[in-house]
């Protein structure tokens, strides 16, 4: 009997602050939905009526959709390089013996703690010199590897039995033939943690599409929203909208993977 | 890298297959190497090491980024941004945003995954509710902040007057502008801690709690004198890992605040951003990039102390 009232304080305290914690984003689709004679009116967070048109009119005020395919084209990039590129260099890591190896892989480890901060305006300059200022390429290129993705792979390879894959070399397949056949194929987990994990750092960024795009058509939909801020300030229904539109692709994708994405956290406790 | 610990990856030498598919097999793995590590070495060298040695150099220039002229000042950008204040000030506000959060959210994510931990059904549920802002657009959920802290029709606000409180403009205060700042920033840290602590504590061995039960200890003697001693190091490793964060914080002031009022939110990724790309400052701004680096590295030896290497972050 005790357990099972103290079972229910633990339930009230945690949908207590769950509730806290969620409404932000409740408040967020409730004002997206509201007519703007309502906007200030006293709180209410369910909807009272649904005026869809605040989304075509968030749409119309500025480039969004534009903003949405930059920040599509952007994000695809970004994952699909840093996936494919952090399973080649992990499985190099992991698997094959060549000179220079353990250097490498802790010249990769060592560049994790360098903050993007140290590298902003040379990487700029470079990008500038290359003349990828304002370009699809100088939003992607940069951001192609990322060292946590490879450190997992590599965790994950060793992890693996390589009975497989030498079976395979036996009879005469090439090294880059077993990683692209046997080694990538049995990853897909790690994979799916390192891809969901790029998705929402290149859907999420700001400060790399700030520094180098001028050009309104290159804006991706962070960016674009919070220059929207500055110009819609007062029109709170199409700001809630702005922002629910910027940020439900991350929502959805943590919906969908969240079982990698908690993994990849998680793993960062016991490593 | 010669013949270490080759016999565990080397099928050659366990089958005892002649010299000839050792050496094809050897030349295999560089030719296989140089096509998989390659590009990513290109990437990383173009635009994460040269830069570093490039952000050393400008660091000790002074130059606006178009100018023949790039005089060699030493230290001066250091000084100079030292002595007009600016610097000082916000490696101050940097240091107690940074303190806020990490303390903030571990403490708040303790308790969070101590009750969830506790729970016969629904954990799962709980720990993506609380996770969900750690995967929420930095800059939209700001900008719905931005909106809860209106002075006049905010929810925050609208929420004190009913209880005959009223609220300041928190935005625009030399004196809240901070504290609102790091307010959101722990709602936004919050999650990943709960759930690197939920993963901490479903690591911990069973037998401990059933000992201490059959010593005879209650729930919170057990969470006080079992629970508490063995997530040390998790809650050490989420503290530093929360410092770096904090260090690196940008997206949340850019939107709340730009930096204001004052300069009372003025971090040093916004004072970098503002040296470099609004004042052409690129001397200063590397300058400052580098006392950022220094932060995290001093941080980081703290780490290195206690755990030896490893990974960190988000991302990345």
């Amino acid at each position: 009997m005790r357990i099972r009232s103290s079972q229910a304080t633990l339930h009230l305290l945690l949908l207590v602050g769950g509730f806290v914690i969620l409404l932000p984003l409740l408040w967020m689709l409730t004002t997206s939905l509201k007519s703007p004679g309502q906007v200030h009116l006293p709180p209410y967070l369910f909807p009272q009526s649904f005026e869809w048109s605040n989304y075509q009119k968030a749409f119309a005020a500025d480039e969004f959709s534009r903003f949405y395919l930059n920040s599509a084209v952007m994000t695809g990039g970004i994952v699909a390089g840093q996936v494919v590129l952090s399973s080649m260099a992990g499985y190099a890591f992991a698997r094959l013996r060549f000179p220079g190896r353990n250097v490498l892989f802790g010249l990769v480890l060592a560049t994790m703690m360098m903050p993007v901060y140290v590298t902003l305006v040379p990487s700029f300059l470079i990008v500038k010199t290359l003349g990828w200022l304002d370009s699809y390429t100088g939003l992607i290129a940069p951001r192609l590897v990322s060292p946590f993705g490879i450190f997992l792979m590599r965790q994950y390879y060793l992890s693996l039995s390589s009975d497989l894959e030498q079976a395979a070399l036996i009879d005469g397949a090439s090294r880059f033939r077993v990683w692209w056949s046997i080694a990538l194929p049995l990853s897909v987990p790690a994979l799916a943690t390192v891809g969901i994990f790029a998705f929402l750092f290149a859907w999420n960024d700001l400060l790399w599409p700030l520094i180098i795009t001028t050009d309104p058509d290159l804006r991706t939909v962070q960016l674009g929203l919070a220059m929207f801020t500055g110009r819609y300030g007062t029109q709170w229904t199409l700001l809630a909208a702005g922002s629910l539109i910027a940020t439900l692709p991350a929502i959805i994708a943590f919906l969908f993977g969240q079982r990698w994405l908690i993994r990849g956290v998680s793993m960062q406790s016991t490593k | 890298m010669g013949e270490d610990g080759s016999s565990r990856d080397d099928p050659s030498s366990r089958l005892g297959v002649t010299g000839w598919y050792r050496k094809r097999n050897r030349l295999g793995d560089l030719n296989a190497a140089l096509i998989l590590v390659v590009p990513t070495l290109i990437v990383l060298g173009v635009f994460t090491l040269w830069p570093i040695i490039y952000s050393g150099y400008l660091s000790l220039i002074q130059w606006d980024g178009l100018s023949q002229d790039r005089p060699f000042v030493g230290l001066d950008n250091f000084v100079r941004l030292w002595q007009s204040g600016e610097l000082a000030q916000s490696v101050q506000v940097t240091l107690i945003y940074t303190f806020g959060v990490a303390v903030g959210s571990v403490a708040v994510g303790l308790a969070v995954a101590l009750m969830i931990s506790r729970l016969a059904h629904g954990q799962s549920l709980y720990r993506s509710v609380y996770f969900l802002p750690a995967v929420t657009a930095t800059v939209a959920i700001s900008v719905v902040w931005g909106l809860l802290l209106d002075p006049g029709s905010g929810y925050v606000n609208v929420a004190l007057r009913q209880v005959g409180i009223q609220g300041p403009n928190w935005l625009r205060s030399t004196t809240f502008a901070l504290p609102a700042v790091i307010l959101v920033g722990i709602w936004k840290q919050l999650g990943f801690n709960v759930v690197v602590f939920l993963a901490g504590m479903a690591a911990m061995p069973k037998e401990v709690f059933e000992a201490a039960e059959v010593d005879g200890a209650g729930g919170w003697k057990i969470i006080r004198s079992v629970t508490f001693p063995l997530l040390a190091p998790v809650t050490l490793l989420l503290l530093i890992m929360g410092v770096i964060n904090g260090f690196l914080v940008f997206d949340q002031v850019f939107v709340l605040t730009g930096g204001g009022p004052l300069g009372t939110t003025d971090v040093l990724g916004m004072l970098l951003y503002r040296r470099a790309f609004q004042f052409f400052d690129l001397g200063g701004a590397s300058a400052v990039g580098w006392v950022m680096f220094s932060l995290v590295a001093a941080i980081t030896l703290v780490q290195w102390r206690f755990y030896g290497t490893g990974a960190r972050g988000i991302g990345g």
